[in-house]
């Protein structure tokens, strides 16, 4: 089987962050991204992997490699010299998604949950019809563009909404689809939506059918939704009974979703979690309090400092007694300063923090 | 019309000297609050010891005082174990407390009390406010005073342009040391020397001057200084006040400095040592650094040995329980009974008798009211002022609030919380963050 990993652009959104690494190589919980992705779709069966970029970073191909031994799949880059949207990618891809009769794979590389490809082939297979989209239930439809069945089929589409005003359905397209080459012949190669041209032209032909996802779904495309991804993720670990995460039997583990790498430290007194990710050779000074933030790799954080919703960037030190909170994102080799307060800071790499920084703001 | 001073005779070297500590009243000192409401201001503990007990050490230290006047109107009894304290510790000083029974000004209380002050014929008494902090400089004042053969000797510092109109403002003669003019708080600018608060008076020379003011008061009205639009309202305020009473609300300041300078034996000694008025709360701060700095610099043995985690100069009370894990200073003094915590920062602030600082938590540019409970992990925090700056609020997000971070007595702030640039009245309880706040 074959499948198209939607990467786009510089990933502005998760900035800092993605100033140091492209997107798709930001470990989540420990892991980048499009190895959550890579490793769903092998596991899947999938032989073919297609990264849609319109950049290509050299520090990808050498991933990209590591991960076709791993995972034993092929994975080419296909890169547009214009952006095409969401739809014209699947065109540019066209020699290997439409290589066989067999259908392809599309994921949007922001999104993140327990994949459900192979249930998600089963079902596609069953109905025989030309595409299925995964949908996932929102508290909140108004904001999305919601899904919508004919009065009588569970999950053959009639149309979208987009953002309704009044209550028509709480699915929402979750960013993963399943299609038959032939919707190949539906896009043309210019810049073009696939959720606002193509889907309403299979929906029109009655082909197109919905799949319902179990279990959390997260767009984790910014670091607000990535700590709250995280949240979700760890979670679902916790409720699977992995045995990745950390004991609750730990005397640092407070309210579990504790997830921390082999080779990281971890110091005397520390309260660690809910829902906090530690990464490799992380050092965790005594005394620390950590709760909902993700310690990228390499990083330090000095005795007695107490971190809330905030990401840690590669390399950087949190000096001792300092405090960050409400969405602080550091870069590669940040350095915050002992005793210094953080809210809602956005530092870039290499910067060392010697002021509080009282509101939110970009430190440049 | 300018005030003839009765001039003084020379009087050799067996001058005898006196001191009169102005204390204020409950009534005064509401920018104290809210630590005026559990303790009166100079009874509040800064480097380890009352506001007043740091003039009382100053002026013990000049040879030859036998006694030192506390004037005031609180009650008799607050000062009463200060007092038995202090004979104890000063034993060759005799000090009393006498009341005013209503506010009559400073230069109205020293006139009030003249026959106490004039007891045992002393030829001078030094003049003390006891909201200043600074090093009292008084032997170096009395020096002056006599090789001037002054009638009165101010100590007087330098202050940034800016902050000096909120003070009295001197102009002087740089090299007789001579006061030309004197004005207090004046609108615009006049001079950057501004008055400490401090005096030395020759006794033959000040009571005929506040009499002199007083005469004059009662035959024509009050001429303070020109009027401003901003002490208008507040001098006929006060005149209406204490219509139908003996007028007798009598300002050093306002009513007899600058009759003092047309007399040509009025000097002012120039500190280039530390100052600075304990006006609000939050000055407490900054009073605490530099009595502890001063207390540093002449080695006393009551500051805790620097260290890894000791930096100097931190004042901890012996009955205080510090964690060896704990950091604390520059600049902090701890109180009696207090107990801080493993891993505990405390950084330029003041922590209560009583009161707690659980693990882990950090303490910032602060006041810790007594038996004030800060939890784990919490973080109470103010803002530093620039040195050299004489006000304790700043401009945040274009609202003023205060700088230092105060906890009345009997507050709590619960674990993880962080409270900034609040003020928070006594027995409140936090359990949430709050910044730039007053906690009523």
């Amino acid at each position: 089987m074959k499948a198209l990993i939607l990467v786009g652009g510089y990933g502005t959104r998760l900035r800092p962050l993605t100033l140091t690494l492209p997107k798709p190589l930001v470990e989540f919980a420990n892991k980048p991204m499009i190895e959550h992705q890579v490793e769903s779709l092998a596991a899947a069966g999938v032989t073919d992997i297609v990264l849609a970029v319109n950049y290509r970073p050299e520090i990808m191909s050498a991933a990209l490699k590591k991960y076709e031994k791993e995972y034993n799949v092929n994975i080419e880059f296909s890169i547009e010299t214009e952006p095409l949207g969401t739809a014209g990618p699947l065109k540019l891809a066209e020699k290997t998604l439409g290589k066989d009769d067999s259908p392809f794979f599309v994921l949007n590389s922001d999104v993140i949950c327990e994949y459900p490809f192979q249930d998600l082939a089963d079902f596609h297979k069953q109905h025989g019809e030309e595409g299925t989209i995964v949908v996932t239930k929102v508290e909140e439809p108004s904001k999305y563009g919601v899904i919508v069945h004919k009065p009588d089929h569970p999950s053959r589409i009639d149309r979208f909404v987009e953002k309704p005003v009044e209550f028509v359905g709480n699915r929402i397209n979750a960013g993963l689809y399943i299609l038959n080459p032939s919707v190949l012949r539906r896009i043309e190669l210019r810049p073009t939506s696939i959720e606002q041209e193509t889907f309403p032209a299979i929906v029109k032909d009655g082909q197109l059918h919905s799949f319902d996802l179990e279990g959390f779904w997260m767009d984790v495309g910014q670091p607000k939704d990535f700590l709250s991804g995280t949240c979700l993720y760890l979670s679902s670990l916790t409720k699977r009974g992995s045995k990745k995460l950390a004991s609750p039997s730990k005397p640092y583990v407070y309210g579990g979703n504790v997830l921390v790498d082999p080779s990281a430290k971890i110091g005397k007194n520390c309260r660690i979690g809910p829902n906090v990710t530690i990464g490799p050779n992380v050092v965790v000074g005594d005394g620390v309090r950590l709760q909902r933030c993700v310690l990228l790799a390499g990083s330090k954080v000095k005795d007695h400092a107490w971190i809330k919703s905030t990401i840690v960037g590669w390399n950087s030190s949190i000096g001792k007694w300092a405090r960050l909170e409400n969405v602080s994102v550091l870069g590669d080799d940040v350095t915050i300063g002992d005793e210094i307060y953080v809210n809602g800071g956005s530092i870039l790499p290499h910067k060392s923090i010697k002021a509080n920084i009282d509101s939110p703001s970009i430190i440049m | 019309m300018s005030l003839k001073v009765p001039s003084r005779q020379s009087n050799g070297s067996t001058a005898s000297t006196k001191a009169v500590i102005l204390v204020g009243g409950p009534s005064r000192g509401t920018r104290f609050r809210p630590l005026s409401l559990d303790v009166p201001k100079p009874l509040f503990d800064v480097a380890g010891h009352p506001i007043i007990w740091h003039c009382l050490r100053a002026v013990a230290k000049v040879p030859g005082i036998r006694e030192v006047i506390l004037v005031g109107y609180y009650d008799e009894a607050v000062f009463r174990d200060f007092i038995k304290d202090s004979a104890r510790e000063l034993p060759q000083i005799r000090i009393q407390y006498l009341r005013e029974y209503q506010a009559l000004g400073t230069a109205g209380g020293l006139y009030h009390f003249r026959d106490a002050i004039l007891k045992g014929g002393p030829d001078r008494f030094f003049v003390l406010n006891a909201d200043v902090c600074c090093s009292f400089p008084l032997g170096e004042m009395l020096k002056l005073f006599e090789e001037k053969n002054a009638e009165a000797v101010i100590l007087g510092t330098r202050v940034s342009n800016d902050a000096a109109t909120n003070f009295g403002c001197i102009v002087s003669d740089p090299q007789t040391k001579q006061v030309l003019h004197y004005v207090e708080k004046p609108e615009s600018h006049i001079s950057n020397l501004i008055n400490c608060g401090v005096y030395l008076f020759a006794t033959e020379t000040i009571f005929p001057a506040i009499r002199n003011a007083i005469k004059r008061r009662t035959e024509r009205p009050r001429l303070v200084s020109y009027p401003s639009s901003e002490n208008l309202d507040a001098s006929f305020f006060s005149e209406k006040l204490e219509d139908g009473e003996k007028n007798e609300v009598l300002r050093l300041e306002q009513d007899i400095l600058s009759d003092l300078a047309d007399s040509n034996q009025f000097f002012v000694l120039e500190t280039k040592d530390f100052w600075r008025q304990i006006k609000t709360a939050g000055s407490a701060v900054p009073a605490n650094a530099l009595y502890l700095m001063k207390a540093f610099q002449s080695q006393s043995e009551e500051l805790a040995a620097p260290s890894a985690n000791i930096l100097p100069p931190v004042f901890i009370h012996p009955t205080a329980e510090v964690d060896p894990s704990a950091k604390l200073g520059p600049n902090v003094s701890i109180g009696p009974r207090v107990v801080i915590g493993a891993g505990v920062r405390v950084k330029e602030s003041i922590v209560l008798e009583d009161s707690e600082i659980k693990h882990d938590a950090c303490v910032l540019y602060s006041i810790i009211g007594w038996n004030s409970r800060v939890g784990a992990w919490a973080r109470v925090e103010g803002t530093p002022t620039p040195v050299g700056s004489h006000t304790t609020s700043i401009v945040k997000n274009g609202v003023k609030v205060q700088s230092i971070t105060i906890l009345g007595k009997d507050c709590g702030v619960g674990d993880e919380v962080r409270v900034q640039n609040c003020v928070c009245l006594p027995n409140k309880e936090l359990k949430r963050d709050v910044s730039n706040e007053v906690i009523m």
